[in-house]
C-alpha cells in the first residue's frame, strides 16, 4: 500500500509540469527589465558625463547637455511635494484616525480610487482648465506641479493610511485610556511610528512624479527655454518632455542622445526606489514592538 | 448609593463606583444585562466569569471608551465619585482618574521614562523634577524600579511581557487615579511575575480602589474583598469573597464555576 500507483505517478508528473510553466512565466518578467536596462546602458551610457548634466542644449538640441531639463524636473517634483504631502498626509490621518464609516467617508474613498484611476492625459486637461486658465497661473511650474500633485495624491494617501494602520490599535486604546485626546495620541504615538512608512510612500511618489510627461506638457513644461526658471510662474524644461521631443520632434539628433536622457531618467527613478526599499528594510530591522 | 442589601457590604466606606442597571449591546448582540454593583474605597472588587460574560465591555463603559468603540451602546447608570459618567463634560479628566491595565501588556513604543510620564505631561505637568518624581514613584509602586532604573531611556515596548505589564501598571498609576481597573492582567504573564503583581495590588489597596477582572478564580480568592460572578452578560451573584469561596453561594452556577465544574 506504500507503492506509488499509476495515478500518483501521473499526478506528480503533471504537477511538475505546471511548476515549470509557472516558473517560466515568472522568469519572463525579468526579460524586459534586463533588455531595457542593458539597451539604455549600452546606448546611453557613453553620453552621460559631467558636462552632459551641467550644460545647456546646443545647436537646436542636437548637442550639449540637459542641465535646464534636469533642474526643471527637480523643481517640478519639489513644488508638487510641497502641495501633495501636507494635503495627502492630513487626508490620510483623517481617514485612518477620525473617519466613521458613513456616506462622507465612502465618498472620499471612492474619490481616491477614482483619482488613482484617471489617465494622466485627463489630469493634464484638468490642469489646463483649472490651474492654467481658471486660477490664471498660466503655463508655469506652479500649474504643472499642482497637476502632478493632484495626480499623485492617491499614492501619498494610500501609503500614509497603510503606515498609520500598521501601528497597533492597542497603542491608541492605551493612550486614550490615559486621558489623551485623539490628536495627542496621533502626535505622540501614532505619527512617530508611521513616519518611516509615510516617507517610503513619498519617495515612491517622487519617482512616479519625475517620470510623468502628459500632465506637464500642457501645463508648464516646454520644449526649450534658453534660461533657468526664476519663479514658480516661469515655464521650465523637464527631462521626460525633453526625451519625448528629442525622440519625436527634432531632426538630426544623434542616436545616443535620447538614450542618455532616458538612462538618466530611469537612474533617478531607480535611485528613488532603492532609497524607498532601503527605508523599508531599515524600518523592519528597527522594530519598536 | 449605600448598597446595604449586598452580602458582605462594608457599610462604613465611601462608594467610589456605582453601577446600576447597566446594559451594554453591540448592534443586536447583548453583552451585559442589568448589572448593578458598587465598589468602595480601598477595596479590591473581583469580577470572575468565563469568556463572553461582558466583563471587558463593562470596563469600557466605566471609562467611556464606548465613545471610541464602534457599535457599542450603553444603557443604565455608571456613577463615578457620585457623578454619572455620561454627564462628565470632560471625558479626558474622567479617564485620567481611572487607571486601566489591559490583558496583553501594551508597552507604548516610547522610552520607559516616557511611558510613565506621558500622561502627566499631556495633562500639563512640565517640570522635569516633578516628572522624575512621578516616574520613580510609580515604577517603585509597580515593583519595576529596581529592574529598570539604569535604563529608563530604552524602549518600554521591548521589555519582557511581565516587565511590560508592571510598566503599564506604573503608567496607570501616573496620574494618581481613584480607581484602577485590571482586565485579566495575568493572561500573558509568567506565574512568578503574577505573584509579584498580586503583592503590588495588595499594597495599592491602601490608596486606590481596584476592579480586578480575572480569569483565574483563585486570583480573586487571593485578592478580592468582594467578588462578582458574571455569566453570559448577567451578574449571577455578588458577595464577600470569603463567603463565596466557603460555599455560601445562593446560586449553584457560582458554586459550579468556582469549583471548576465549567468555565
Amino acid at each position: 500500500m506504500f507503492e506509488a500507483t499509476e495515478l500518483n505517478i501521473r499526478n506528480d508528473r503533471i504537477q511538475e509540469r505546471f511548476r515549470y510553466l509557472f516558473l517560466a512565466m515568472a522568469v519572463v518578467l525579468i526579460v524586459p527589465v534586463l533588455v531595457i536596462l542593458s539597451l539604455l546602458v549600452i546606448k546611453g551610457g557613453p553620453v552621460l558625463s559631467w558636462s552632459f548634466l551641467t550644460e545647456f542644449p546646443k545647436n537646436g538640441m542636437t548637442e550639449g547637455g540637459i542641465y535646464p531639463a534636469l533642474l526643471g524636473t527637480i523643481f517640478l517634483v519639489l513644488v508638487a511635494l510641497l502641495f501633495s504631502v501636507p494635503l495627502g498626509v492630513a487626508a490620510a490621518i483623517y481617514l485612518s484616525e477620525y473617519a466613521k464609516d458613513n456616506w462622507l467617508t465612502r465618498v472620499i474613498n471612492l474619490a481616491i480610487i477614482n483619482l488613482a484611476g484617471v489617465p494622466s492625459i485627463v489630469h493634464a486637461l484638468f490642469g489646463v482648465g483649472a490651474f492654467v486658465i481658471f486660477f490664471g497661473f498660466g503655463t508655469s511650474i506652479l500649474s504643472a506641479s499642482l497637476t502632478l500633485a493632484i495626480m499623485t495624491l492617491p499614492v501619498v494617501i494610500v501609503a500614509t493610511r497603510e503606515a498609520l494602520q500598521s501601528v497597533p490599535h492597542a497603542f491608541r486604546e492605551a493612550c486614550w485610556s490615559l486621558g489623551a485626546t485623539k490628536w495627542q495620541t496621533i502626535r505622540k504615538v501614532v505619527l512617530p511610528n508611521a513616519v518611516s512608512g509615510i516617507l517610503t510612500g513619498v519617495i515612491l511618489e517622487v519617482s512616479r512624479t519625475a517620470g510623468e510627461t502628459a500632465p506637464i506638457m500642457f501645463t508648464g513644461a516646454v520644449f526649450f527655454v534658453p534660461f533657468l526658471p526664476e519663479s514658480v510662474f516661469d515655464q521650465t524644461m523637464a527631462l521626460s518632455l525633453h526625451l519625448y521631443t528629442l525622440s519625436t520632434q527634432v531632426t538630426d539628433v544623434p542616436e545616443n542622445l535620447p538614450y542618455g536622457v532616458a538612462l538618466l531618467l530611469i537612474l533617478i527613478v531607480l535611485a528613488m526606489n532603492a532609497l524607498s526599499i532601503g527605508f523599508r528594510t531599515y524600518l523592519r530591522n528597527k522594530k519598536k514592538w | 448609593m449605600t448598597g446595604m442589601t449586598e452580602a458582605g457590604t462594608p457599610t462604613d466606606k465611601r462608594v467610589v463606583l456605582d453601577v446600576e442597571e447597566l446594559s451594554i449591546s453591540y448592534g443586536s448582540k447583548s453583552a451585559l444585562r442589568d448589572a448593578s454593583f458598587s465598589v468602595y474605597e480601598n477595596e479590591i472588587f473581583g469580577i470572575i466569569g468565563p469568556a463572553n460574560s461582558g466583563k471587558t465591555s463593562l470596563l469600557k463603559a466605566i471609562n467611556r471608551m464606548d465613545l471610541v468603540t464602534s457599535g457599542m451602546k450603553v444603557d443604565g447608570h455608571v456613577r463615578f465619585l457620585g457623578r454619572e459618567v455620561r454627564k462628565w463634560k470632560n471625558v479626558f479628566a474622567l479617564r485620567r482618574m481611572i487607571g486601566v491595565v489591559f490583558p496583553l501588556p501594551v508597552g507604548l513604543p516610547l522610552s520607559i521614562y516616557d511611558n510613565v510620564s506621558l500622561a502627566p505631561k499631556l495633562a500639563g505637568v512640565s517640570k522635569k523634577s516633578e516628572l522624575d518624581d512621578i516616574v520613580e514613584r510609580c515604577l517603585t509602586r509597580a515593583a519595576l524600579w529596581e529592574e529598570v532604573k539604569d535604563r529608563l531611556d530604552s524602549l518600554g515596548s521591548l521589555l519582557s511581557g511581565g516587565q511590560q505589564q508592571r510598566l503599564t501598571i506604573a503608567r496607570a498609576l501616573s496620574q494618581n487615579p481613584r480607581l484602577l481597573m485590571l482586565d485579566e492582567f495575568s493572561i500573558a504573564v509568567d506565574p512568578v511575575t503574577t505573584m509579584r503583581i498580586e503583592d503590588v495590588l495588595k499594597e495599592l489597596r491602601q490608596e486606590v480602589s481596584i476592579v480586578l477582572v480575572t480569569n483565574l478564580v483563585q486570583q480573586a480568592e487571593r485578592l478580592a474583598d468582594r467578588t462578582a460572578f458574571f455569566l453570559n452578560g448577567e451578574v449571577v451573584e455578588i458577595g464577600a469573597t470569603s463567603a463565596l469561596f466557603n460555599g455560601e453561594c445562593s446560586d449553584t452556577r457560582t458554586t459550579d464555576y468556582i469549583e471548576g465544574r465549567f468555565g
